[in-house]
């Protein structure tokens, strides 16, 4: 019974740490759908992460912390969304910078909290859904989390169905295509990149939150430790797509967890644990060649500022 | 023919003035479009239909002047104003989202429902199919389409927002003349609606074959206004050029030699992975033009680029002057003899941020007498620029001027004198007069012709068909990825080429 146990912990970690890397990458994929790519991804979090530990640590209130760490993750995504919708500049340029100030802010602010852990009542905890969670192995993986894992789950849901089968849904995919049809239709280019742009940010707020106020409610230096980029990585991994993206981030974190734990039945496992870098590294080096990119079927528009009266 | 029609314009434009850096696109010109006309608006490359049209319909603002819609002052500050003023646009480079479906397309802007949008939108579009005669898919991706089908989308995209005022820029030069021929009974069938229709044009038989008016313009200003049947052709060229046009180019009969260009069996695949050249053989003699004539898109681009070395070739050979030229780096190939004057000039032909002289010996800098030793010996290039550009009639005020800055016919002589300069034995030339007006047309033209009687090999790509009438020796017409002939143009007429475009074998 122990290799059942074993692999129910696996899951159920793996699941866990799934969950930032799938709220991040849901936002990154409506911000790249509409051909804004945010390379910010790691530095909303960070902040978004801290925000929301200082003020569930203040206010003892952990859904105050989360509204608190997605407005600002949202506020620079939209410093990004000025910078490449607004003035046109090089997204690629804006969003490294974004990383770097986000990283950088959240390391400086965040020094007189490290170490500090947040009471119980001002975390999420998991919480057994009876009867769903006495199902074997499967129904503590899934029925024995905290809300936002369940938040999450949801969101890619409706998130798909959005994209997919509703007008609106059509207008950002056609955005981050051929902007100058949208345009040409009497839609709003730039209203649909900044809104999109800020969902991106939101979200990615949002997985800072639940780093740092679920997933570890104690505040460490390097708290996302790469997990924007492995959220990036899962963008282009998933094509662009909600559900491959959920599908693919469990997958991440089913393999992220396995290392994790294995250590503590004494298998010396550094493969395991680099391996989710290892693969982002190779995914974000593929999807960095254009010819790569337009065979995987990124959006046309990419990266790609766009304005009327150019030819 | 045309219908009487009275009553208020549509549409009257007063004094339109757009300046873009450096050109004057529009010089107070006035404009009016009745209800039940097609209107057509006749004018060279560059003389500033599209501009006008653009500004009509908000995506381009007016620098001065005044515009009516049914009688009301407006401003339009965007499509999305000129939409609601009923105006609908079929632009000359289509906006429309390829990985899309036609239905997709259409909900983007239409829908009415939030859920589900793409049921209402397939009810509606047919509706049009019904009344105007136009047939689309809607379930179709836009990548599938030709660009004839592609157009049909456009225009149903213009009618689904309810446009009573229908501007067309250049519909007939992505289309077959069967197509070309369609479109005009769409456009009739409109008329009687009583819709009024702008008609963009360079080519004078189209106006005379629909039209009810004609605007000519010529560099920014309107020339004038006429009734069709109160022109002549000549009149409305002399209006449109501003001098006397000649309609034939003289061309003596070709004496083809040996075989410069020879491809067997080639295969080639297009952007998307899928064969957009599918086991393509000719050869082109030394004396000789042969043209390939057919809609853009149905893989002369990957034909072209597959012999001067800048795509792949997947099966099949191509051999320069007997050597094996499959696969060779574009370098390698253009010194066994091959100039290239490609499409999109700006993109693949010049280097527009350089400066003339730079442009000039692109494709042989890297030998002496230009470089010495790991330097470049700039009075060397200084001094070939200097003579290219006398010997072509480049206008330009100096070698060191960014190539970015010249006209199109400019631009496209420095890129023809730079690639002949080298002395090809073949000259593979891709739309070599698009987008040009009429005396850089001429003077491209004659020269190719020239260089034939020069002894070269000269494979020429063109979706203008007069041109590759009027040019070539024999002439291969390609559908979707193979020749579906090839034959000599005394001995086939245009109708026949045309259908033939279409992939319908007709064998004289
Ligand atoms: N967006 C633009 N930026 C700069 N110059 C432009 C732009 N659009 C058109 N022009 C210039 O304005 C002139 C008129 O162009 P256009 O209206 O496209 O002519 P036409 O449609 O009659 O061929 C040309 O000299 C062209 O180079
Ligand atoms: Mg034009």
């Amino acid at each position: 019974m122990i290799e059942a146990k074993l692999v129910e912990n696996i899951l159920w970690i793996g699941l866990r740490s799934a969950t930032p890397l799938l709220l991040a990458a849901l936002g990154e994929i409506y911000a790249e759908r509409s051909g804004i790519l945010n390379l910010g991804v790691e530095g909303m979090m960070a902040v978004g992460a801290l925000s929301s530990f200082a003020t569930a640590l203040v206010t003892g209130n952990p859904w105050l912390g989360v509204l608190i760490g997605m407005l600002s993750g949202g506020l620079l995504a939209m410093i990004h969304g000025a910078i490449s919708i607004g003035l046109k500049g090089n997204q690629v340029v804006s969003g490294l910078a974004l990383t770097m100030f986000g990283l950088g802010l959240s390391s400086v602010l965040g020094r007189v909290y490290v170490g500090n852990q947040l009471p119980v009542e001002a975390r999420f905890l998991p919480k057994p859904v009876e009867p769903l969670s006495s199902i074997p192995v499967l129904g503590r993986v899934l029925f024995d989390q905290d809300p936002l894992f369940y938040i999450s789950l949801l969101l890619a849901l409706v998130m798909w169905f959005l994209l997919y089968r509703t007008k609106y849904g059509i207008i950002i995919r056609s955005t981050g295509e051929n902007p100058a049809a949208v345009d040409a239709m009497g839609i709003s280019v730039n209203r649909v990149r900044y809104l999109s742009t800020l969902i991106g940010g939101v979200l990615a707020g949002l997985a800072g939150a639940y780093l740092s106020v679920a997933y570890n409610p104690a505040w460490i230096e390097n708290m996302t430790a790469g997990r924007g980029w492995i959220a990036l990585a899962l963008v282009i991994f998933s094509l662009w797509d909600p559900i491959r993206a959920l599908l693919g981030s469990y997958l991440f974190g089913v393999v992220e967890a396995s290392g994790y734990t294995l250590q503590a039945y004494g298998y010396s496992q550094w493969l395991l644990n680099g391996l989710p870098y290892l693969l982002t590294i190779i995914i974000l080096t593929l999807g960095a060649t254009e010819s790569m990119r337009r065979r995987m079927g990124a959006p046309a528009a990419l990266g790609r500022p766009y304005e009327r009266e150019e030819r | 023919m045309t219908r009487a029609s009275n009553g208020e314009p549509l549409v009257r434009m007063e004094g339109i003035v757009k300046r873009f850096p450096g050109v004057l696109a529009n010089d107070h010109v006035d404009f009016e479009l009745l209800p039940g006309e097609i209107h057509a608006l006749l004018g060279e490359n560059g003389a500033g239909k599209t501009t006008l049209m653009n500004i009509l319909y908000g995506i381009y603002q007016p620098d001065e002047g005044q515009i009516f819609v049914k009688g009301r002052r407006v401003r339009i500050r965007s499509p999305r104003d000129a939409i609601r003023l009923g105006i609908g646009m079929v632009h000359q480079h289509f906006l429309l989202v390829d990985k899309h479906t036609v239905a997709e397309n259409l909900a983007m802007g239409y829908a009415k429902s939030f859920l589900n949008p793409l049921r209402e939108v397939k009810a509606r579009i047919r509706d049009f199919t019904e009344r105007y005669g136009i047939q689309v898919d809607p379930d179709a991706y836009i990548w599938q389409l030709s660009v004839g089908e592609q157009q049909k989308v456009e225009i149903v995209k213009a009618l689904y927002a309810g446009a009573d005022i229908l501007i067309l820029d250049e519909p007939t030069s992505v289309l077959t003349p069967q197509e070309a021929r369609d479109l005009f009974n769409v456009l009739r069938r409109m008329r009687e609606d009583g819709k009024g229709i702008v008609f963009i044009t360079h080519k004078l038989s189209e106006v005379f074959e629909v039209a009810d008016r004609v605007t000519v313009m010529r560099r920014g200003k309107v020339v004038g206004t006429l009734r069709v049947e109160e022109a002549t052709k000549e009149a409305l060229a002399r209006m449109m050029v501003g001098r006397d046009v000649v309609f034939e180019l003289e061309r003596t009969p070709g004496r083809p030699g040996e075989p410069v260009l020879e491809v067997r069996d080639l295969t080639v695949l297009g952007d998307r992975g899928r064969e957009a050249v599918r086991g393509v053989s000719f050869e082109v003699r030394e004396g000789e033009i042969f043209g390939i004539a057919g809609v853009a898109g149905n893989g002369q681009r990957e034909l072209v680029q597959a012999i001067v070395g800048l795509r792949r070739v997947k099966s099949g050979s191509v051999r320069v002057t007997g050597v094996d030229a499959t696969n060779r780096s574009p370098r390698e190939i253009a010194e066994l003899g091959v100039g290239h004057i490609p499409e999109e000039r700006l993109k693949f032909g010049i280097v527009p941020d350089m400066s003339v002289a730079e442009n000039s010996v692109l494709k042989s800098y890297y030998r002496p007498p230009y470089r010495k030793g790991l330097l470049l010996d700039y009075g060397e290039i200084r001094r070939t620029a200097e003579s290219l550009i006398n010997e072509y009639e480049i206008a330009v005020p100096s070698p060191d001027t960014r190539a970015r800055l010249l006209s199109g016919g400019n631009m496209q002589k420095l890129i023809v004198g730079r690639e002949i300069r080298r002395d090809p034995k073949l000259i593979v030339a891709s739309n070599p007069t698009f987008g040009l007006d009429v005396g850089a047309t001429e003077y491209i033209r004659k020269l190719l012709l020239r260089k034939r009687d020069e002894r070269k090999a000269i494979l020429l790509v063109s979706g203008d068909l007069d041109e590759v009438i009027q040019l070539s020796d024999r002439i291969a017409v390609m559908f979707e990825g193979r020749f579906v002939g090839i034959v000599r143009p005394e001995e086939v007429t245009r109708e026949e080429i045309g259908l033939m475009m279409s992939g319908s074998e007709v064998l004289p």
